[in-house]
């Protein structure tokens, strides 16, 4: 019997040194079972790798950056959904989210599915009301302090002990083991992504990510737990093996219990040396190695097409521990003429 | 034969870490009309610089916070807060919407007076009310929110003195988890100035406590900030309830409502991100419904929002005096437009659209202003269209702030007009004159004559 | 003045410079002041076939055109040398 066709938007093409999911996402709706796919790129810059992988990505447009607002992207979805008749996107940077959750009605009614969070559970997840999330959902995290003055600082022995966290609200983090090291990294970080910024309690011990996805009604679609084994000096996992850990589980499944939570995520865990989870950070969309779900028998982008698609989607269950992915990198030879028709027309 | 629209030539280098042209271009449709009128034929008739009201855009906004807040909640009044915009006719239209007078200072105060507002339907804000001031607002039986004590007390004295009951609010401060927390105004609700203030006036008989008032800030994006001032308020008015058995008929929870206008330094858009009156309603009336006032005692709710009533009515049309370059090869425009008149650009990325048709050809562009002042910049960088010199380009949402700011300063404030909703002009405030600006100054004799 | 060999300018705008390895976009009439300049043509003569083509003052077109060549040469896409013909 012929499977039937689905065409999808994927974004995150940037399959660079720290790569955007978007590649990794295509090869698991590649591989998918209960559908073809016909794979639409959706790139903001002309060297975005995947827009020259002809045998991943059947044509790629560029899109406007988040920035541009959001008439600007709804505007120029409409065009490409005139060309190729889109039945679903998956938006694979963190920065979409706000736009698209804003025009997810919109999109429907143009017969194009998404299964994201809503724009309460995408803002209450920010790093700047992480506190607030842990309180609210019952989840261990990092105690962290949300702050805007340098003048602050000088108060933060009596809460934290060194080494501490300084983290940017958007971007950028920093281990600081003096006041010092604290204002040099507050100023450091405020420049760039301004106030406030976050002092969060150092956890010694292991990182993990698991990914997964949450049906919207607090059921576990999907969970793979990883532990990062390779680390580049971005922070990104350049190898990693797929672990069986309860715990984690058992975190994941209550935090999308306790939030409901819809569609795809990635969850950052800490572990300390007595064994106790702490979540870091919660991604609000697929990571980079959700390949690895293939590998171990969970292929939550094609899961997460379905449920887009209205399907009702078996719970995985079991997944293969022990499976690793290595990341590597590949160069491509490209015509210049299709790095200007991209760069010219938007259109490859 | 007529010979084809000049643009000129421009070359772009296709940048490989840089958004494309197209992901920039399309912010960018000319506005060709405001209203119906032909930005060409605006600034024919009355010239470049010129600030441009919509009152159909007024009109529709004060509409849509109304139906946001009274579908919520059952008592609701706006009050027109003169200093974000208190020319006569903007301030007229908002009273034909039911809004009443919210001022600052014995000027805007005799401007709501002289345009004919009712004494009673004045709030009377402010760190600075002289005693003259506060005589009159007492006489005419105004609405006066205390800023500190010192006020307090004169009050007190000239409620003595003229033997009668002023009608007054205290203005209060709090921590509503936002930053900067403005503490500067007003009594602070932590510490117990405010409850202190309001046993004071208990106490003294000689003023009736009627409401009470906070603004928590300005350009506020956190409606949960809002709800947070609403339930503090709140608070306060039950204990003065239950100790004194005294209602407090209103709560004034201030302005500060973001506009749509992009802050500079935000990443998305003001127009994606700002919350909108809904999101404001939604969060002070659920806190005051929430509250533990009895149906029928519910108190009234001011509101003085001023900017996001607005700014978006408001457009600044402008020229392109020149095009150049800067010594590292960045394209610079400099239009007729100055930060002497566009005092917001400081803190917003004002979208400029040309008013005319363009390709798609884009630059990367500095736009200055026309001052001989290294300040004066409009936009540091925003990607513009091919401007010819003489072109005209429309900056939006400028209504608030900008037409009370401005500064005569080196050259004269412009014609302000407005586009009624049969799309007919007006001017509202005539362009200065040289002689406007000489006729309040005085040269003493001995300096009337020199020679060079 | 001079086009540097090997820059190809297409049609619709495209400008590859393969000593450097850029490539640049030229809106329209930039392709036309190219191909003048490829044609050898001076700067009265170009001068004067866009003051007959654009609604356009010779003053702003001078100064337009002088810009452009700066960015030319900048970019390393022509070559300037004396012009000692008389």
């Amino acid at each position: 019997m012929k499977k039937r066709k689905i065409n999808i938007g994927v974004t995150g093409l940037n399959a660079i040194d720290s790569p955007g999911p978007g590649v990794s996402v295509i090869r698991a709706l590649r591989e998918a079972v209960s559908f073809d796919v016909r794979i639409i790129g959706l790139s903001y810059e002309s060297l975005e790798p995947g827009i020259y992988m002809h045998d991943l990505v059947d044509r790629t447009y560029s899109i406007p950056y988040p920035a541009g607002g959001a008439d600007l992207l709804m505007a120029r979805l409409e065009y490409i959904h005139e060309k190729e008749k889109l039945d679903v996107i998956i938006p694979n940077f963190d920065a979409e989210l706000y736009p698209l959750i804003k025009l997810e009605p919109k999109l429907k009614a143009l017969g194009i599915h998404m299964f994201l969070p809503t724009l309460t559970q995408f803002e209450e997840r920010q790093k700047v009301n992480l506190n607030d999330f842990g309180k609210k959902y019952n989840i261990s995290v990092p105690k962290s302090k949300v702050i805007y003055d340098l003048n602050t600082v000088h108060s933060l022995p009596s809460e934290f002990s060194f080494p501490m966290i300084v983290k940017g609200k958007f971007y950028d983090a920093s281990i600081a083991y003096s006041i010092e090291q604290v204002k040099t990294f507050f100023n450091k970080i405020s420049a760039k992504w301004g106030l406030p910024i976050i002092i969060q309690e150092f956890i010694h011990g292991a990182e993990f990510n698991v990914t997964g996805l949450g049906d919207g009604n607090g059921n576990t679609i999907a969970a793979v737990p990883m532990r990062k084994q390779y680390i580049t000096d971005k922070g990104k996992a350049w190898g990693g093996i797929s672990i069986s850990d309860e715990k984690m589980l058992d975190m994941t499944r209550k935090f999308l219990r306790n939030t409901k939570w819809r569609g795809g995520f990635e969850l950052e865990l800490m572990k300390n040396k007595d064994g106790e989870l702490y979540l870091l950070e919660i991604n609000p969309r697929l990571p980079a190695w959700i390949y690895l779900s293939v590998g171990v028998g969970q292929n939550i982008p094609e899961a997460l097409v379905n449920m887009a698609m209205g399907e009702t989607v078996t719970p995985f269950v079991t997944y293969d521990v022990g499976k690793m992915f290595i990341r590597y990198a590949w160069d491509m030879i490209v015509d210049r003429e299709e790095f200007e028709q991209i760069s010219m027309y938007g259109e490859l | 034969m007529s010979k084809m629209r000049y643009e000129r030539p421009a070359i772009k280098k296709l940048e490989t870490g840089l958004p494309n042209k197209f992901g920039m271009r399309t912010e960018y449709e000319p506005t060709t009309h405001i209203d119906g009128v032909a930005v060409n034929d605006l600034v024919k008739q009355y010239g470049s610089p010129l600030f441009v009201i919509s009152e159909r855009i007024i009109r529709s906004t004060i509409k849509r916070a109304r139906k946001a807040f009274e579908t919520r909640y059952p008592k609701v009044q706006f009050a027109w807060s003169y200093k974000t915009n208190y020319l006569n006719a903007v301030c007229s239209i908002f009273h034909q919407e039911g809004s009443w007078a919210e001022v600052v200072s014995g000027f805007e105060y005799d401007k709501a007076i002289s345009l004919g507002v009712d004494g009673k339907k004045i709030i009377f804000n402010g760190p600075e009310k002289s005693v003259e001031d506060l005589t009159k607002a007492i006489k005419n039986d105004s609405l006066i929110h205390i800023d500190h004590l010192d006020e307090l007390y004169t009050i007190s004295e000239l409620a003595e003195k003229h033997k009668s009951h002023p009608r007054v609010a205290i203005r209060v401060n709090m921590d509503t988890g936002v930053y900067p927390m403005w503490d500067r105004f007003g009594f602070n609700y932590e510490n117990g100035q405010a409850w202190d203030a309001i046993n004071k006036v208990m106490h003294s008989e000689r003023m009736e406590l009627v409401g009470l008032h906070c603004h928590i800030g300005t350009f506020m994006l956190s409606p949960y900030a809002y709800g947070i001032a609403a339930s503090k308020l709140a608070e306060l008015a039950l204990a003065v309830e239950q100790k004194f058995k005294h209602e407090i008929r209103y709560i004034d929870l201030g302005g500060g409502f973001a506009s749509k206008n992009t802050l500079k330094g935000a990443y998305l858009p003001g127009i994606d991100t700002n919350p909108t009156f809904d999101d404001f309603a939604e969060a002070i009336s659920t806190a005051l419904l929430n509250s533990n006032f009895k149906q029928d005692k519910l108190p009234l709710l001011i509101l003085e929002t001023g900017r996001a009533l607005i700014d978006d009515a408001g457009y600044l049309l402008g020229s392109v005096i020149s095009n150049k370059r800067s010594s590292t090869g960045r394209r610079n425009t400099i239009l007729d437009v100055g930060v002497n008149i566009l005092f917001t650009s400081f803190w917003y990325d004002h979208k400029i659209t040309p008013a005319q048709s363009f390709s798609q050809y884009s630059e990367d562009t500095c736009v200055y202003g026309p001052l001989c002042m290294n300040i004066d910049v409009i936009r540091e960088s925003t990607n513009l269209p091919l401007l010819n010199r003489g072109d005209h380009v429309v900056i939006h949402s400028v209504g608030a702030y900008n037409m009370t700011q401005w500064m005569q300063f080196i050259s004269l404030r412009p014609n302000v007009v407005l586009i009624d909703p049969e799309e007919k002009t007006h001017v509202i405030r005539l362009r200065e004159t040289l002689d406007n600006m000489n006729s309040m100054e005085k040269v003493p004799a001995h300096l009337e004559k020199f020679s060079i | 003045m001079k086009l540097r060999k090997n820059v190809a300018v297409s049609e619709v705008g495209l400008i590859f410079n393969p000593v450097t390895g850029e490539s640049f976009s030229v809106n329209p009439i930039g392709v036309e002041i190219l191909e003048l300049i490829r044609e050898e043509k001076d700067q009265n003569q170009i001068m004067q076939v866009l003051l007959e083509k654009y609604s356009t003052d010779q003053a702003t077109l001078e100064n337009d055109y002088a810009d452009f060549i700066d960015i030319l040469n900048h970019h390393h896409l022509i070559e300037i040398h004396e012009e000692t013909k008389d």
